[in-house]
Parts: C-alpha cells; structure tokens; sequence
C-alpha cells in the first residue's frame, strides 16, 4: 500500500475503453466518486482489484500494440496500483512490450526452441521479416508436433494461431488404431470441443455426479488411495494435496495451472482444446472435494484456441447448471456446492508455471515465486488454502471417481499408477500426444509415434528442466521410479527425439539461452548461474575472461559450481533444473565446451 | 473531559482495531510515521473513514471520504450521535455504568437528523449514517484528530463532539477502542507533561491546588504564584496592550506561526525585552534584543521525549553542540544561577529524577528502566509498574473506585467564526504538507523533491470562474491583508474552498490573511477556517512562480 503519484501522460481513448471495459466487466475501478463530498477507495477496494492488472494490461496491449505510459498511468488510476508497480508487472511478461513498436499490426510469435529450431525457425523468422511482420522469437509455444510453432498476438484482432487456421490434422498418434485403449485421451477427437451435449452424449459429468453421491471425504480418500501423483513435474501426491486443503476453513481455491510452459510439452492444450469439458468437470470435483467455491484456470497466453474453448466450456457449463457462484438459477449442484471458474491468460513467462509464481501473477504482481513454506495448501492464491493442479492430473481424477481409487492404483506400476501421456516431437514419423500405461518403456513411446526418423542419438527427457539420455536408454521404463533411478525425470512427460543428423551444439545452446531469458531475477544464484552457464557454451577463444579463455575441464567445474549453487540457494525449481540438460549432453558426449 | 491530557491508546493498539476514524488530520503528511502504524491496521483489515473538507492524501487510504464544510464537525458529529440514539445503537449498558449526562445529550442531538446535518455540512445523509452505524457496530474503533478540530473558534467543542461518541458506544478505555489527538512534534506530549501549560505544573497537577503547590515549593524551595498563567494567544493580546513587557521564546517561532501574523509581529516588538533561544536564527530570532543558541533535540542532547502515545523515551547526544550552542537546560541553570539561585550543573538523569520525585504520572520511570524496556507509557506510578498501554480502563470496572463517571457534553453546532460574504466568498483552510514542518526553520534548510512551495489550491471549476490558469500567481486577500501566491488547480478539493500550506514565510506570508478569532478555553486560533477572495494581477505583474523547489528558504 502506497501513495500513488500519476505522471502526466495520458491513455488514448482506445486503451481507455479497453482498461474501462475489463474493470467494468469486473467489479469496477478502485475509486468511486459519489460526488464532490463523499468518494469510496480505500486499501480494501484497492487490493480486491488487484488482480484485475494482468487482463487490463493484456487489454492495453490488444488495444495498442503496446504498453504505453499513458496505458499505464490509466491502469494505475483505475486500479489504484503505483504506476511503477504495474510497469514493473508490464515488463516481466515477454507477450507486453513496454517500448513502442517501429512495425505496426500484430506481433507474430516464432518459436525458437528444440522442436522448432531443428525444423527451420531460423529461417521461418527471417521470412517473416522480409514480409515486413512484427516478428518474435519466443521460448516454445507448445506446438512441437508441428514446427515451426507460430502464434500471432492480435492488434485489435483476436489472436489466433496460423497452423490452425485450417483443419490440421489430430496430434494423436493412436487415434483409431485400434490398439491403444485411451483413458485420458479417450475423447480427444471423438467429442464436439465446443459442445456441451456432445460431451454429456460421451459420458461427461458422469464422475461429478458420482462425487456427489460419495461425498467430498470420501472423493479425496479416492484420490488419496489411487496413488495419482502431480504430472507437472514434481510428481506430488494428489491426495495429500487435497487433504491438507480440505483440512483447512475460510475460503478456498482451486486453481488450474494451464500454464504448461516447459520446451517440448503441449499435452494439456491438446486436452483442452479437445476435451475442455473434461478439465472443468475435473476441476468441479476438486472444488467439491476440498470445499473450494472458487476455481481459477491460469492458461498460456500463447493459447488462444484452448483458450477461447476453454471459456465457449464454461460458459455452457454454467448455462447448464454446472458451474454455479450461488445465484445461478439452473444450478444441478447440492444446494450446498457452489463453485465457479473463471479463466485467467498469462503472458509469456515460463516461470509463472511454477505454483507460488502462477499464484503472484494471478493476483497482479511480478510472477516471481514465493519462498515455501508456507505451501499452496496453507497459503495459495490470495494466500488463501488452495489446490493447484494441470489438467492432466486433474483429468486422472475422472475415472478415479467412477471407478475406485483401487481399480485405478492396478494400472501401472507399483511406483507410478495409471497412465501417462507423453508429448512426442522431434525427429519421429508420428508427433503428438501419446498416452500409455506406467510401465511402457522409451522404445515403446517412440515406436507408437511411428519411430525415429533416421538414426536415433539422443532423447530430450522431460524438457528444458529434464535431460538428454543415449539410445541406450530405449528399454528404460518411463516411470518416476525408474527415471529416477536412471539419474532422469519424467518432468511434464516430454519426449524429444534428435536423430544422428542433427548438430545438437546450438540445441543445448538454446537450453541454456532458454533459462537465461527465463530465470526471474529474484535469487541471484539463478540470475547469474543461468547467464553464465550460457556464456560458458557460447564464448570461446581468447580475451573471455582475465585470465584468457579457461579450458574445457575449467568451465566444466565452473558449471558444477554454479550448478550446486543454483540448486543449494535458488528457492524454485528452475534455478534448481536450470544446468540438468546441459550437464547430461556434456556427459553423453553431445557438445564439448 | 478525563483529566490528563494524552492520547488513550497506543500506537500499536491502530494494528488490532477494527474501524479508523480520521477526523480532521491529514496524517499521511503531518504524522507520517504513525500513519505508517495505521496503514499496518488497514493492511490487517481495518476500515478507515476519513472525515475531512479536503480529500487529502490520508483520504485517499480510507474506504470512505466524508469531505464536510469546515466548521461543520460539531454537527457532524451530532449526527453522528443522533443516529446511534435513534436507532438503539449505543452501548446502554456502559452509558448507565460509567458515564453521566446522556440524558441532556440525546436532547441536544436530537435536532441533528442525517438529513438535517446534510444540508449543513454538505455530506450526503446516507454516508452519515453509514459512519453513525459502522462506528456503533465495531468491536473496536478509533477516532483520531489533529488541528482540523482544534483549530477552530470552537475547538474545544469540536473535541467534546468526539469524545462524546466515544461515551456512545463505548470505544474508550479498551484495547484497541480509544481517542486519539495526534501530537505535532516527537515531544509536543512531553512539553505538556512538563508542566508548558499555563495553568499546570509538571504531572499535570493543576496550579490552583494549594496541596500541590505545596508539594512542588518543597522540592524547589520557593513559593510557587498560585496564579494560572496565560495562553500564547492572550499573551500577545496582552504583549500588544502594552502590559506584557518581557518574553522569553523556547524553541517557537511566532513571528511566522501565529495566524494574522501582521498582528503578532507588531505585538513582539511592543516588547521591552525579546529572548528567543533556539536552534536557528528565525524571523522571531530577529526580532529579539537577546538571542542564546540552543542545541538541537536529536543528536546534540541528553534527555527523554514524550510520544503521542504517553511514551517517554530517551534520547543521547551524539555530537557536541556547534559553536556557542549549549543545551536548554544548562542555558536555564547559569540563568538561575546569574539571578542569584545556585542550581548547581545538574545533570539530565539529576532533573528527571526530580520529575519523578513530584509527577506520580512518572514515578516509576527510573533512568534505567526508560534504558532498558524502550520507553514507558504514564501513568507509570510505582518501579513495579509496567506502565500504561491504554488510559481509561477503569471506565470498564465495576466499581469506579471514587470516580466520577464521564461526562457527556452538550456541544452545538456555531459554523466558523468568519462567514463568507460577498467580498469574500472563498473558504481558505490551511494545513501542512509531507515535505515540510510549520515555518520551515527545521525543515527548510533540506531539499525535496515533492516540493512545490507555498500555493493556493483551487477547484478546477473555480478556477475557471476565476479565470486563472495552473501557477498563475494571484492576490489573496482576508479581512486582514493580502498576499500574492501561485494557484495550484486541484480536482480534488471541493469547489468553494481553497486550501495552502504555510511552509515558506519568506515567500508566501499566508499567516498575513489567516484568521484571528480563537478559542478562549483552549487558546488555540482558527487557522482553519478564513474568508478569501482571489483577484487576478493585472497582466505584467503575472507570472509563473511555481517551482518544484523555492529558491529562498528560511534557515
């Protein structure tokens, strides 16, 4: 809380209507002038808005083109935020540009990263500018089943994604082969995304009704009993999360964490933009579970057709009476139950992936990440206790509900239960969504992709945060015990195949330029650790440093230090996974520094 | 109304309270650092109304601003009350036990409808009420004031009005409930507690207890006059009668402080001795025929000061006094000692403990203890004592021990003591600003980068009426004189009012225009509230003169 001082630049009518109109749409500016003698603000009025910063930046940007004092200045005054706070916001995030753009129109985002890079971005990008286009280059945009990925930020048109524009092809390799029996995946093409009727026709809301016959304790023992762990990465036992949540009073969140941001995954967009019903039942449930009446869906901004069905879902959802805040009239809820979603975009940051960052940017502040403890389940959104899970693991939790916690603890093996979907891309026949089993090796995964194209020399294992393992590593099983045990991880269940004609120096280059961009900045072992671990791969020869260039075994213990550093005293994840890729390309021979 | 006069509460006791009620104080930018304890209460989720002719910059932190006509408190206040009785909002139980003439008060504010006191100060009914009934309905709720109820004609009554409120509900004597007068100064509280009032000695003990006087002629071996003295504002009636001939000036500075100042300059140098001892040469220094150096509070003395919450605290020189400066006290001893009393050399530690030996307030605040538990709050009577957080408690117990109960007060409603008239129809308030103390003598010397100087705020749509731009400079003029000053036009101050601040003397004389009725009982002036007019300057004397910073400051 603070003074607010505005400068004297002033927003357009254009990026006035556009602020005015999210904050109207919402619960209004933070000021309310009655008249001359009596006006309403206050810190309450002020912080309850807060949140409201992200999509009235986002509005800004559509407006202009960019965020422009004058935009700022209005979004200060409207929400009461310091002007400096919420450019401080505006320039964390790579989908707002804070400078005024020489080109005009829409910024066309291209991605640079693993999948895209070995497919052509390069000159993808240098194509686009020839044509005159706003062009950036971006951190992966989660279509690696078909590089080179593209979105293109709108300027007062929607956003939208060029590939999918016309009707391109499932990213599912086993649709319809008559072998794979889908759990997750089992609508994924077969339902109308957009239709309400059509996922009730195949079985949806079915899970809902049968929590509500069990009763919320009874739906979180389920889940506890399944075993089904996190699928973002961290691979935490669902149950605990949800009983810790469901322990506590007040109110509570569920907050879908949609922002799936990890270079080679794009599994939850698929689900979403082809089963979004899915995730919101899923969601419900856990509302019911935990007794939260407020759920939130945090969703790449670079999503924007997940995300329009995502919303087209819900506001179905509501119409038909499942989704309701109390008021909804065609409420099918026990009059007990209320729970509502509403969708929230991010803004181009992978670090907001992480629970405590996705939180602080939900509610308007730099998406930098919390110290833990307190956890999520104490303190989560609004520091308010709050279940945060992806829609993967949330989907799980349908046929957890139908069929027993038991049933679905015999799937898989005894240290992962279930199944697992894996986002396959790189050099293979096949790209796409894969689901199988816990158990089913890496040969097994790349083999219903339709096998590698070429001669296989390395797998990405788990994205940027994961590692790379040899062909050596074909039989190895793809479970959290197994990879574990191999010195790997399943991270968000990445698999990205590099055949032998592929020069991997500029890939892993890429890694480490990735987390470079993507490290927040608040802990300093992160901050300088991710910076020169990308100058340890790109500079070379004389005169880098004092004392002349180090030697390959002196930069490799320079990348242990900072690696220990980062992973002793970086307080999230991506300082701790930040050297994983790079170090394992060194040891299996990759690059050489 | 409850004797000694201090604030009831604490300043931690603003983190824990339910409902802040700022009441004529803009302590965003006159109490900076206890607005920093309030924001901590807002942060923890207490509502704030803000009852000011201004919207301040405290307003803007608070959940409602009431932006009443100044002079109008007292009615405010009433219907305040009004509504409360009318509705059965009152704490009838606390009003049986511990209070005394509430019947008479439900009379008087009866006449004070919402709807009434709308027209009257301009607030609209319905925020009234929401005031009246939230304040009523908090568990625990604070009313806080400065000079926007004091300074006025009436300000006692205006004080009264709020302490009555106070009586309505409860919200005294409680933690986190209390009344709250903010202090000016770290140790405008200490100066009080010393006995720098005309009518009391240190401890509070009144002048005209013969026990008392005993008590203190004892210890300082003469007689003390049994004869209350007079108030600063007598004072200069009586220095410009011709019948005050001598003054000795502490640590003031009149010659720019006191509204119509005209008045106040001509009355100092009616005198046949001016001594002015301060820390630096100011425009009363000027004036004086002797003027003794004096060390500065922080970091050249020795000694304690007194918070707005009853804390005395010690503070350590950590520098020696530059040049002929020398402390007050030592500047008091060889005084004494030239008019043939021996003081002796006595050190501060010396002098504190003879407070103690006279103030039951003090008692217990050994040297020692002030050390080592981080200041004291009085009534501290005994070395056991831990000393008071909240005064008042006692209005809680079921015996009364002796007591009186509380008075209620039946205060009406008088409006400022100037009416506006044709010629001069702009309401002028007056106020401080964040950057700045008072005439600037501590605060002139340090730059700031949110200074703008000394200039008349106006409402956009007056301004238009007056046809004057944004920094045009314009003469102000009072029933008392004229100054020129820039306009600064300010959408948030109502029309019909103006507002400045009073930092820069030497640029802007504003006390020239000020108001010179104040309030007998308390001797405080009506600063807040002059009647003005604006006038344009014919076009060559026009020009530009705000800046962000002043080039001529008083140092």
């Amino acid at each position: 809380m603070s003074d607010i001082f505005i400068g004297p630049d002033r927003a357009t009518d254009a990026e006035r209507s556009a602020v005015d109109a999210v904050v109207n749409a919402a619960s209004g500016p933070a000021v309310v002038i009655h008249s001359e003698r009596l006006i309403e603000s206050g810190q309450a009025r002020r912080s309850e808005r807060r949140h409201l910063l992200l999509p009235a930046l986002h509005a800004l940007q559509h407006a202009a083109g960019w965020i422009s004092p004058g935009g700022i200045n209005h979004v200060a005054d409207v929400l009461q935020v310091p002007p400096a706070e919420a450019f401080g916001v505006a320039g964390f995030y790579d989908m707002f540009s804070t400078e005024q753009p020489d080109e005009v129109g829409g910024v066309l985002h291209i991605c640079v990263d693993a999948a895209c890079q070995i497919s052509g971005a390069a000159e993808a990008i240098e194509a686009a500018k020839a044509a005159g286009r706003r062009v950036h280059t971006s951190p992966c945009l989660g279509q690696c089943e078909a590089p080179v990925g593209q979105f293109l930020q709108g300027l007062n048109s929607p956003d939208r994604v060029p590939s999918m524009d016309e009707s391109s092809p499932l990213p599912l390799p086993q649709l319809g082969d008559g072998v794979s029996e889908l759990k997750l995946l089992r609508r994924v093409g077969v339902v109308d995304p957009i239709s309400f009727a059509s996922y009730v026709a195949a079985g949806g809301y079915s899970a809902l009704a049968r929590a509500f016959e069990l009763g919320a304790e009874a739906v979180v023992d389920e889940v506890a009993t399944s075993g089904l762990m996190g699928r973002g990465g961290a691979a935490f036992p669902t149950g605990i999360k949800w009983r810790g949540v469901a322990g506590e009073s007040g109110q509570k969140h569920v907050v879908v964490n949609a922002d799936e941001s990890e270079p080679g995954t794009f599994k939850d967009r698929v689900l979403i933009e082809y089963d979004p019903f899915s995730v919101i039942e899923a969601a419900t449930i856990a509302g019911f579970a935990v007794g939260a009446s407020k759920g939130w869906i945090y969703i790449r901004g670079e999503y924007p057709v997940a995300t329009a069905r995502l919303v087209s879902a819900i506001e179905q959802a509501r119409e038909n009476g499942f989704l309701s805040d109390g008021a909804n009239e065609a409420s099918r809820f026990p009059s007990s139950f209320t729970f509502d979603l509403e969708v929230r975009r991010g803004a181009g940051a992978y670090i907001c992936g992480e629970e405590t960052a996705l939180f602080n940017s939900l509610e308007g502040f730099r998406g930098e990440p919390r110290q833990k403890p307190p956890f999520p389940t104490t303190h989560g959104l609004f520091s308010q206790p709050t279940v945060i899970n992806n829609p993967e693991t949330l989907v799980n939790v349908l046929d957890i509900v139908t069929e027993g916690g038991d049933a679905y603890a015999a799937i898989g093996t005894d240290g992962s239960n279930g199944t697992k979907l894996f986002c396959v891309s790189g050099n293979v026949s096949n790209p796409g969504v894969v689901e199988v089993p816990f158990g089913a090796t890496l040969g097994d995964v790349l083999a219903i992709a339709g096998g590698v194209e070429g001669e296989l020399a390395t797998v990405l294992l788990g994205g940027a945060a994961g590692s790379f393992v040899g062909p050596d590593s074909l039989d190895m099983p793809l479970t959290f015990e197994a990879t574990r045990a191999a010195g790997a991880s399943l991270g968000s269940g990445v698999v990205m195949a590099f055949n032998t004609e592929v020069e991997m120096g500029p890939v892993v280059t890429r890694i480490a330029e990735f987390f470079r961009n993507e490290s927040c900045g608040q802990c300093v072992p992160c901050r300088v650790g991710t910076t020169r671990q990308h100058e340890l791969l790109t500079i070379s020869g004389s005169g880098s440093s004092r004392s002349g260039s180090p030697d390959g075994k002196a930069k490799l213990q320079l990348l242990d230090d900072m690696d220990r550093a980062m992973k002793d005293a970086s307080i999230c994840g991506l300082g701790h996974t930040a050297s994983t890729a790079v170090r394992s390309a060194i040891d299996l021979g990759l690059v050489e520094l | 109304m409850f004797g000694a006069g201090g604030g009831t509460v604490s300043y931690n006791e603003i983190h824990e309270t339910d409902l802040v009620v700022l009441w004529g104080s803009n302590a965003r930018e006159a109490h900076p650092i206890f607005f920093h304890h309030l924001m901590k209460g807002l942060d923890n989720g207490a509502k704030m109304f803000c009852v000011d002719p201004r919207r301040t910059s405290s307003a803007r932190f608070a959940d409602s601003w009431l932006g009443l006509n100044v002079g109008t408190d007292i009615a405010l206040a009433n219907a305040v009350g009004n509504h409360i009785i009318a509705n059965d909002l009152q704490n009838t139980d606390f009003i049986a036990h511990s209070t005394s003439g509430f019947e008479a008060y439900a009379a008087s504010v009866r006449q004070y409808t919402p709807e009434h006191v709308a027209e009257i100060s301009g607030v609209p009914a319905s925020a009234i009420i929401e005031l009246a009934e939230t304040y009523a309905s908090a568990e625990k709720a604070q009313i806080l004031w400065t000079l926007g109820i004091t300074e006025h004609h009436n300000g006692v009554d205006n004080v009264l009005s709020l302490c009555n409120l106070a009586l309505l509900t409860g919200h005294i004597g409680r933690w986190g409930s209390g009344l709250v007068p903010l202090r000016g100064q770290n140790n405008v509280q200490g100066g009080g507690d010393m006995g720098a009032l005309p009518n009391k000695l240190p401890g509070f003990a009144d002048i005209t207890d013969p026990e008392a006087r005993a008590r203190f002629s004892a210890t300082w071996g003469v007689d003390v006059p049994p004869n209350p003295g007079i108030h600063l504002t007598l004072m200069f009636e009586a220095m410009a009668a011709g019948t005050m001939k001598a003054i000795y000036c502490i640590g003031e500075n009149p010659a720019d402080s006191e509204a119509d100042v005209a008045h106040a300059r001509a009355a100092l140098e009616n005198t046949e001795l001016l001594v002015v001892q301060d820390i630096f040469m100011t425009k009363t220094a000027e004036l004086a025929d002797v003027v003794l150096p004096a060390s500065v509070a922080w970091a050249e003395s020795d000694g304690t000061v007194t918070s707005s919450e009853r804390r005395v605290q010690r503070v350590r020189a950590a520098v020696p006094p530059p040049g002929e400066a020398r402390h007050d006290y030592e500047i008091f001893a060889d005084l004494a000692n030239r008019m043939g009393v021996d003081w002796g050399n006595p050190t501060p530690e010396e002098l504190w403990d003879e407070l103690r030996s006279l103030s039951p307030l003090h008692k217990g605040m050994s040297w020692e203890r002030l050390e080592t538990e981080g200041g004291l709050q009085w009534p501290c009577p005994s070395i056991d004592h831990p000393g008071s957080p909240f005064l008042h408690g006692w209005l809680w117990a079921d015996d009364l021990g002796g007591r009186d109960p509380a008075p209620f007060s039946v205060v009406e409603h008088a409006g400022p003591h100037e009416q506006l008239t044709d010629e001069f129809p702009i309401r002028l308030t007056t106020g401080r600003s964040l950057d700045s103390y008072n005439t600037g003598v501590q605060s002139g010397s340090i730059e700031s980068p949110i200074r703008y100087g000394d200039a008349l705020d106006v409402n956009p749509a007056d301004a238009t009426d007056l046809g004057v731009v944004d920094g045009e400079v314009v003469k102000v003029s009072s029933p008392r004189g004229s100054v020129e000053m820039a306009v600064r036009i300010q959408p948030d101050i109502p029309s019909g009012l103006a507002f400045t601040t009073f930092h820069f003397p030497e640029l802007v004389d504003v006390n020239m225009i000020t108001s010179d009725a104040w309030d007998k009982r308390s001797g405080t002036a009506e600063f807040k509230a002059a009647a003005i007019r604006v006038d344009k300057l014919s076009n060559d004397q026009s020009s530009s003169q705000l800046s962000n910073q002043p080039e001529k400051v008083v140092s």
